[in-house]
């Protein structure tokens, strides 16, 4: 079946091309929205995002061919430095005086609390593989659980980036759950953060933090300030319509009534353009590509690579339901952006990292090889 | 949470498949969930959100309507819009601000503080709001600018229009003045016109009440904006339709003249056509520029024309109340006709009359002997009338003096209208709680006492005696139906018409009233009201001339007339207040005779004027100026006061115009208030001369 294409060398055949093919739909889309939020211009955007979309395309596909050891061996570590990078990017922000979420390592400015989304999966995922699986329903399979979520949550949340804080944690209690851990405990996490939440409010977080969920909660309370966001969004999406205005003709894009329509509010600037089928269409290749992450976890052998691809599928899940209910004003304004569609290299980078990852894991789980 | 069983990797992988399948279907819910949200949104709520992004988009701008023009009874513009010419900076496009401010500055002259100003105004403009360099410019400096315009990016010329009253002064009280609205119109009605820059509204007089006609209504400009306020596109523009023009009945040829033969007085002159009741001239003088008042005022001209003691914001004709004097015994002695009197039953004055305890002086010390009816009129003589109100009681009189005009209320379109009084025994039982005495007939019988009109009714009693018609004053133009006639004898009319026109033509006390035109004679009546009580004391030693008086203490005079005689037109009235019959050129006879030579032999009025004016240091803006120029001087005002403009209103309704004329008229009342026994004298007839 996989031989009629003769000429093609047999690692090319055997990548996963339906995903790739959707991945690359989803990025190209993103460049045509980038060209059109700069008024008809590749620049400032929309090529460099293209450059970069197709180097880590690329570098995707290249650690589609690393073998799933070297993920299992390097979890660990790799989450090891992480929070150590953290720390320093903590202690920085401490001595600079203000609140800093990157390190400047001369060639990029690494963004540890980004590596740190599918970090935790990895370290969760090994975790898990290592718990001899009669461990995994006892105490002594929680607490370093919960241990390796907190730590970088809690650094996280202090730099304060809520939004990454939520998808560490939210992506490291996914891995828990699907590992095995009681229900029981998670419906009284439930009941607990629901209890938390009000107290959190009110105490835990920053002045902005607690204006963004209160506005969330009633937007029109302040339409010119922190609701500004949410209201004209919601204008975008709602006037674009069943088919929207057209292609570099959303007014609110265009005449810059949309804030950050360019990154975080990318999908409101293309709801306006291409109406609900532009963005039910991005919505179902979204849910493609995580079906078969999930399928990926569904097929792999060993728990290591069956929470690895489950969990990266939940944070590409994350990504994506946490910006569009923001966009669309169903959650607070938390700053996540839309994977492959927003401007910007770090969550373009994670995103497509988990992809190399979730291939290379395909590619050894396979029965069957290519599409 | 510590379970003994034992754990297979089976189960174990069927626990995860569950637990992932679970998983899945949450994932897919959230992202129906989002699916669905996106369509309520794009869809159900479509109309609602692309509502909105219209409204982010498109900026309305209204155009305020070109405000309807108030013309006289012959078409000549009153009020009219002129074309101004301003120049702005849009800050954005500006590109070397040092360079383009020194240009302007030379080319329209700006002065150091201007400069100041302008920086000022850029340095916290935001963007693409215009900064207004300057405004009001003439037709050489906006060309200079235009011409200039390509090395001055970043500068706006525009042509708006401003309100424009030729007349000036002679109109002020008449139709008042636009400005723009006060914050408070705007809470009241929320009306966006009111906000919108540049637009003006009627403050006071027919501006104000006429406003609903004269506004029209604005036009709307739709530009397509960015969020930070940058024009993308000029949409459709809708042309808004410009006010209705208001013709009155007033002649303003005529207005003007009368305000300029009032020379220094503050007074007041209304001159109608006694057969449809239009009122063809309305003056009120000293007046206020309304064009200064149109552009804002400054503080220090505020404060000159609110502390003169001629009142010059008071609109005289309407809100002044005044003893009418004199003015009023040919009406008395109508009634006295009604009443059964013959006009050939006489009274020998011999210059004052005992009546209880207090003794009542006539005019003429030493009484003009046997008087009747038309002598009476004629010589003003006041024992005459204090003679026969002592008889008949003064509430045979009352009713008479009503249907003549007084305490009546008429409906012109003009804001703050006082009526006075026409008092009898019911009124002051109703006031005063006290009963009418004898005194009190005889005060009122010669126009004093209780008795307050103000100009109008007297024009309007005038032209009423004149025409034997109920005429009522019309200040706008239409179709005009003959008033019906007053239920008078027209032989009793007749009777009075003769003492007046004796007053002028037959050796009476307004022979300086007499007209130069050959073969039309003035009919009229002279008064004086008394604003002080003269002492007994005083009048053992020759009562004091009104010249050796401060001017609040001198004697109103008034003056009411119709011609011609025989077959009268037009009817007036003169009210000088504090005038004191004092200067010959200025007083009342003189003033009447000239306004209405005016309408009938327009060239020798306007030559006599041309002869005075000078006398009395030029025209009115000559005047004003001087004047504004003495205040100045006086004031040594800071520039401040100078340059900063007062959203001041007119009093028209309020207090402060109360109190003025309460203050003009409040000696009269006291001398009232002290019962018999007062010394009331019309002074009557001849100008005093300076000596």
């Amino acid at each position: 079946m996989r031989g009629r294409l003769g000429f093609v060398p047999e690692p090319v055949a055997q990548l996963p091309w339906r995903v790739i093919m959707m991945v690359l739909a989803i990025g190209c889309f993103g460049l045509v929205v980038l060209y059109s939020a700069a008024g008809g211009s590749v620049r400032p955007w929309a090529w460099s995002q293209g450059i970069r979309f197709f180097a880590f395309l690329t570098a995707s596909i290249m650690l589609s061919r690393v073998p799933e050891r070297i993920w299992k061996a390097g979890a660990l570590p790799a989450y090891g430095l992480l929070v150590l990078a953290l720390v320093a990017v903590e202690l920085l922000g401490k001595i600079s005086g203000g609140s800093q979420r990157w390190l400047d390592l001369g060639l990029i400015r690494l963004q540890p609390s980004e590596l740190m989304k599918p970090a935790i999966i990895l370290a969760l995922a090994r975790f898990y593989d290592i718990l001899p699986i009669a461990e995994t329903r006892r105490w002594s399979g929680i607490w370093p659980a919960a241990a390796l979520i907190g730590v970088p949550a809690a650094l996280v949340m202090l730099q304060p980036d809520l939004g990454t804080a939520i998808m560490i944690g939210a992506g490291g209690v996914v891995i828990m759950f699907l590992a095995g851990v009681p229900l029981r405990l998670f419906v009284a996490g439930v009941l607990a953060v629901a209890v938390a939440a009000p107290l959190a409010l009110r105490f835990a977080l920053h002045d902005y933090q607690r204006n963004r969920i209160l506005i969330f909660l009633d937007p029109e309370s302040d339409p010119l300030g922190t609701g500004y966001h949410i209201s004209q969004s919601k204008i975008a999406i709602g006037s674009g319509g069943l088919l929207g205005k057209g292609f570099l003709h959303g007014t609110q894009s265009q005449l810059d009534y949309l804030p950050e329509r360019q990154t975080d509010f990318v999908f409101a600037t293309m709801a306006e353009e291409w109406g609900l089928v532009g963005g039910v269409l991005l919505i179902l290749f979204f849910f493609l590509v995580i079906r078969w992450a999930m399928g990926v976890a569904g097929r792999a052998q060993g728990r290591f690579a069956r929470l690895t691809a489950a969990g990266l599928a939940t944070t590409i899940f994350f990504y994506v339901a946490i910006n569009l209910a923001m966009v669309m004003g169903m959650a607070p304004v938390v700053g996540i952006p839309l994977p492959l569609v927003s401007f910007g290299g770090s969550a373009q980078m994670t995103v497509l990292l988990s992809l190399g990852i979730l291939m290379s894991i395909d590619r050894q789980n396979r029965r069957t090889p290519g599409w | 949470m510590i379970e003994g069983s034992f754990v297979s990797e089976a189960s174990h992988s069927f626990s995860f498949s569950r637990r992932a399948w679970l998983l899945g279907i949450g994932q897919s819910a959230v992202g129906v969930a989002l699916a669905a949200r996106m369509g309520w949104l794009a869809v159900a709520q479509n109309k609602h959100f692309t509502q909105l992004s219209e409204s982010n988009r498109v900026n309305l701008t209204l155009v305020p309507p070109r405000r309807g023009w108030i013309v006289d009874r012959n078409g000549v513009p009153i009020a009219n819009n002129r074309t101004s010419f301003r120049v702005d900076i849009i800050p954005d496009r500006l590109e070397d601000r040092e360079q383009v401010l020194a240009t302007l500055a030379r080319l329209l002259t700006l002065t150091p503080e201007q400069i100041a100003r302008i920086g000022i105004d850029l340095d916290n403009a935001a963007g693409f709001q215009p900064v207004q360099i300057a405004d009001k410019l003439n037709w050489e400096q906006f060309a200079a600018v235009n011409v200039h315009l390509p090395e001055l990016p970043g500068v706006a010329p525009s042509q708006t229009f401003a309100r424009h009253y030729p007349a000036g002064a002679a109109v002020a009280h008449l139709t008042g003045y636009v400005g723009a609205p006060t914050a408070d119109q705007y809470k009241a009605t929320h009306e966006a016109l009111l906000v919108v820059p540049g637009f003006k509204l009627g403050k006071d007089g027919l501006e104000k009440t006429l406003e609903p006609a004269l506004r029209g209504t604005p036009g709307a400009k739709r530009n397509e904006v960015t969020a930070r306020g940058k024009l993308i596109a000029s949409l459709a523009t809708r042309p808004g339709t410009p006010g209705g023009n208001q013709r009155l009945t007033i002649d303003v040829g005529l207005q003007e003249y009368a305000a300029r033969r009032l020379g220094t007085n503050s007074g007041s002159a209304v001159v109608m056509d006694c057969q449809t009741g239009e009122i063809l001239s309305l003056v009120s003088m000293p007046a206020y520029d309304p064009n200064s008042f149109s552009d804002g005022i400054s503080h220090l001209e505020w404060n000159m024309l609110s502390q003169d003691d001629h009142v010059p914001l008071m609109n005289k004709v309407t809100q002044g109340l005044y003893p009418p004097g004199s003015t009023v015994k040919p009406m008395h002695a109508l009634a006295l006709l009604e009443a059964g009197v013959q006009p050939s039953d006489g009274v020998v004055c011999t210059g004052s009359i005992r009546v209880g305890t207090g003794t009542f002086h006539c005019h003429a010390k030493h009484g003009h002997g046997h008087v009747d009816m038309k002598r009476a009129i004629a010589q003003s003589c006041d024992i005459y009338f204090f003679e026969m109100a002592r008889r008949l009681g003064y509430d045979r009189f009352a009713p008479i003096v009503r249907q003549m005009g007084l305490e009546q209320k008429f409906d012109l379109p003009l804001a703050g209208q006082r009526f006075g009084t026409v008092p009898d025994s019911a009124w002051k039982m109703r006031h005063y709680k006290q009963r009418w005495t004898v005194a009190d007939s005889i005060n009122a019988s010669i126009g004093q006492g209780y008795v307050l009109a103000n100009p109008l009714q007297l024009a309007v009693m005038a032209a009423r005696i004149a025409s034997g018609r109920a005429i009522q004053p019309r200040l706008l133009a239409g179709n005009v139906g003959q008033p019906p006639l007053l239920p008078f004898d027209p032989a009793h009319l007749d009777i009075i018409r003769a003492g007046m026109d004796a007053v002028v033509n037959g050796g009476g006390t307004g022979g300086a009233a007499r007209l130069a035109i050959p073969g039309v004679r003035l009919a009229a009546k002279t008064g004086t009201a008394q604003v002080r009580r003269i002492t007994m004391a005083e009048r053992a030693h020759g009562v004091l001339k009104n010249g050796a008086l401060p001017f609040k203490l001198r004697d109103h005079a008034l003056f009411v007339c119709f011609a011609p005689a025989d077959n009268p037109r037009y009817a007036a009235s003169v009210v000088l207040e504090h005038g004191g019959h004092t200067v010959r050129a200025l007083d009342t006879p003189g003033v009447g005779r000239d306004i209405m030579t005016y309408l009938l032999d327009r060239d020798r009025a306007l030559a006599s004027l041309a002869a005075l004016e000078p006398e009395w240091g030029g025209d009115i803006t000559t005047r004003m100026a001087a004047q504004a120029a003495a205040y100045k001087a006086a004031q040594a005002p800071t520039a401040a006061a100078e340059a900063t403009k007062t959203d001041a209103v007119v009093p028209t309704d309020s207090s402060a115009v109360e109190n003025a004329t309460d203050a003009a008229n409040s000696q009269a009342a006291a001398l009232q208030a002290r019962g018999p026994g007062g010394n009331s004298v019309a002074e009557d007839g001849t100008t005093e001369q300076d000596e």
